[in-house]
């Protein structure tokens, strides 16, 4: 099924210039899965970002970096100093030929190279620059240190997250950077289809703190409308009740945490039904919870005492049981609920398996291979897949320097002065 | 001019994983027809609050208003086969894109699945999103972005260590695989343009999820290792969290990277005696004596407003933020600049801010630039004037119940 040749992809003819960060590294990967040509400039000597861990085998190295075979496989590879006046002359070479240029520097920065949208788009003006920092290219934050914490924070996702009266609360796993990465592709292909109905080019402004608006943007509409502000509830869902009763959402089980949730509606009513007839099979339904008609049950306007006395039953119930359990009958017995899972859990699922999610790629330089999240899309014509791992530190100087038509002498030469 | 004006989209979705890929659309200038019916309104006008003043209407839904602005609506009573479907069909003839968030099997059983609409429309697109995909042992599973981002791993990786998952507000997957969605579809018009061919784009939210993890999907396949929450705790700095602020419940967030910001943290603090300790002096210890550490870096925060701090911090190059709250984002000066936020009027709602993209498009700037749209409000005008249906064909579906 999986295919080294990206013409398969939709997005094949085209040509992306990736001057990223981690904060923009899965921009350059989404278009490099539809099949584009993403070349990944790094700085000579690689990228920051390959310091980033976990690392293969836990040996801190550049050319190990997990963080850095995730988010930027699917890119080919080069070293270029944009800082030297050579190195910029080569980049305009490649300018002439992209269609896209995806970036993260500070706002201003690529001004002073004499490479801003301007300069960029008098060398190529169909030229999209995606330029993609905490807080856009202007306002008062836009030149602000951001890292993943600062974005969460000032971007309210963190107001929400976390036990009341405690720290609020990040995801552990840095999330902005790929939100931004995802969100700022919808982007660049919304100025491609202009571009591509006009002839006209144009700079995309994208901004991880409004990225990260959407992340749990609910929350923000009980302000705007009746001057409610949402906070963090811990593991407790809010506001699917007008008289402010709270649902508990994480249940402590055998080997971990379910996620389930006493809901209203058509789907919620069905669920639970099923679960008081899943517990009433084992003997664990009380007598109340069997009587009580769910056509009538509404979830908006139950109190918090009756969500109370119909939790403590099901704390009991879910108790006895495993993850694995629960994800059985829930998935049998068609009731709304997932256990919490971790990655091992994910792996073990076999939807995955059935659909053919996980793609195993070649790592010739470490002798292996590795199974990695595949496709995020399947097209009915045209491929989404990883095509290549992600590219060693200057792997492809050659070849790509070789299709501009310079030689290996040249390239040889222009390493010696420390451009590439 | 705005960038996708010429793209017809209809939806047959409700809630946030459907519709908020169209509004993207109709952000950017597409001609997005949402489609609902009297027996079955949109979840999000049915049951889901919050409701302008808690008075339930379904004209007074702000998660509908936040999904939907610059949409046309209309209904069509799907159940009543066979004039609907064939009136679905030839809806679908007249768009270039469907985009259908029902459980999977549905559009199947309506008869409107892609390869009935490929009949009357050969290079349709159409995006079906769905929680676990159209195929595999799963795929009938229906379910919520809630839940689904504790079976994709999220939630398991969000808490203080030792303690119960934490949720992440809303249905939080649901907003990946939006961004996915839409994405997928770009690249399938641009196709279409190129190859005269349409396509039929499956997209799992799980699986668009997992995308954002993994590197820790890695981990775990090469290393063995199970990531699991760590509170706000970062293994390249400290200190790196979240401190108390003057006021009630008022926070902010630092983060120091290298040894030249925490000189400089300790200098903007006035170097007081405890940041001279050993067990500070460098990352390594200061990852030891973290809990100490992050007490210390409290007990100094607290002095100051969350504004305060991260405007003493930035200017000498530290990161750091105020942890907005739900009403901070509507005030927040740099979100008010871009502007973020378009007031609108909306008839039942009153003023209603509707969110920009989070990408300006900066020589074809986006809307929104209308309110979302009431029940039904464009059946007149679509089915007469953009379908082009008769006077009496269109009045005899409305008597039908057809359209309804």
């Amino acid at each position: 099924m999986s295919s080294t040749d990206r013409n398969a992809g939709l997005l094949s003819p085209y040509r992306v210039l990736d001057l990223t960060d981690e904060l923009g590294f899965l921009c350059g990967k989404i278009l490099g899965d539809l099949g584009a040509d993403v070349i990944k400039i790094e700085p000579p000597g690689g990228d920051l970002a390959r310091r980033l861990g976990p690392f293969y085998k836990n040996q801190p190295d550049p050319e190990k970096s997990l963080y850095w075979f995730g988010f930027n496989n699917n890119k080919r590879g080069i070293t270029l100093n944009l800082e030297s006046a050579n190195g910029r002359e080569l980049f305009s070479r490649l300018v002439a030929k992209a269609d896209f240029i995806i970036e993260t520097f500070t706002p201003g920065y690529l001004d002073t190279l004499g490479l801003g949208y301007d300069a960029l788009s008098r060398i190529n003006p169909r030229v999209i620059l995606t330029s993609i920092t905490p807080f856009g290219q202007t306002g008062p934050y836009c030149k602000f240190k951001a890292s993943d914490i600062e974005i969460m924070a000032l971007s309210g996702c963190m107001s929400l997250t976390g036990d009341p009266g405690r720290p609020p609360l990040r995801v552990t796993f840095p999330q902005s950077y790929v939100w931004t990465g995802s969100y700022a592709a919808m982007g660049a292909l919304m100025a491609h289809h202009h571009r591509e109905q006009t002839g006209e080019g144009q700079q995309v402004d994208v901004s991880a703190q409004a990225c990260l608006l959407w992340a749990f943007s609910h929350a923000h509409v009980f302000w705007d409308l009746n001057r409610h502000v949402e906070k963090r509830a811990g593991s407790f869902m809010t506001g699917r009740s007008i008289t402010g009763a709270k649902m508990r959402v994480f249940w402590p089980c055998k080997d971990g945490y379910l996620n389930f949730i006493i809901y209203g509606g058509e789907a919620g009513r069905r669920t639970n039904q099923a679960l008081v007839q899943w517990m009433d099979s084992k003997g664990m339904a009380p007598e109340f919870l069997k009587q009580k008609d769910w056509k009538t049950f509404d979830i908006a306007q139950v109190t918090q005492e009756e969500i109370d006395r119909m939790e403590e039953p099901i704390v009991q119930f879910f108790a006895g049981i495993t993850k694995a359990e629960f994800f059985k009958e829930v998935v049998k017995r068609e009731m709304l609920g997932y256990p919490v899972a971790s990655v091992k859990e994910i792996f073990a699922d076999p939807q995955h398996e059935a659909r053919g999610f996980w793609q195993k790629i070649e790592h010739p330089e470490l002798k292996t291979s590795i199974d990695y999240p595949g496709g995020f899309a399947k097209f009915s014509d045209g491929a989404c897949q990883i095509w290549r791992r992600a590219p060693l530190i200057g792997e492809h100087n050659e070849e790509i320097y070789s299709e501009m038509g310079i030689s290996k002498e040249e390239v040889t030469q222009l390493k010696k002065e420390g451009i590439v | 001019m705005k960038a996708l004006s010429g793209i017809k989209i209809v939806e047959f979705a409700a809630f946030a994983a459907g519709p908020a890929v169209g509004k993207h659309f109709a952000d950017h200038g597409a001609t997005v027809v949402h489609i609902e019916s009297r027996v079955r309104p949109d979840g999000f006008r049915a049951h889901y609050p919050p409701y302008k003043d808690n008075i339930h209407g379904l004209n007074r839904s702000g998660l509908f208003s936040l999904c939907n602005n610059d949409k046309l609506d209309i209904t069509l009573n799907l159940k009543k086969a066979p004039a609907a479907t064939a009136l679905a069909k030839k809806i679908a003839a007249w768009a270039d894109v469907v985009i259908e968030n029902f459980s999977p099997g549905t559009m199947a059983r309506l008869g409107i699945d892609y390869e009935a609409l490929k009949q009357v429309k050969p290079d349709l697109i159409m995006l079906s999103t769905s929680n676990l995909g159209q195929s595999g042992p799963h795929a009938h599973h229906a379910g919520f972005g809630s839940q689904l981002s504790s079976l994709a791993g999220f939630t398991h990786l969000t808490g203080y260590p030792g303690g119960s998952p934490q949720i992440l507000y809303g249905p939080y997957i649901d907003y990946i695989a939006v961004a996915y969605g839409a994405t997928a579809i770009l690249a399938a018009l641009d196709y279409r343009r190129r190859t005269g061919k349409g396509n039929y784009i499956d997209t799992a939210q799980y699986e668009t999820g997992l995308q954002y993890l993994a590197p820790i999907l890695l981990d775990y396949k090469v290393n063995g290792t199970i990531a699991s929450r760590d509170a706000n705790r970062d293994p390249r700095a400290a200190p790196h969290g979240a401190y108390p602020c003057k006021g009630d419940d008022n926070w902010c967030v630092l983060s120091v990277h290298s040894e030249s910001e925490w000189k400089r943290l300790c200098d903007v603090m006035g170097n007081p005696t405890w940041s001279a300790d050993q067990k500070f002096a460098t990352h390594a210890t200061r990852k030891k004596n973290e809990d100490e550490l992050d007490r210390k870096i409290g007990e100094w925060t607290s002095g100051f407003a969350p504004r305060e701090v991260m405007e003493k911090l930035q200017a000498a190059g530290i990161g750091a933020g105020v942890v907005n709250t739900m009403k901070d984002i509507y005030t927040d000066p740099q979100l008010a600049q871009r502007p973020q936020w378009v007031e609108l009027e909306h008839p039942e709602i009153g003023k209603m801010h509707y969110q920009r993209p989070p990408f300006l498009l900066t020589k074809t700037p986006p809307g929104p630039s209308k309110r979302d749209p009431l029940l039904a409000e464009h059946n007149d005008y679509f089915y007469k004037e953009l379908l082009g249906l008769s006077d009496a064909e269109y009045r005899r579906l409305v008597e039908e119940q057809v359209i309804y």
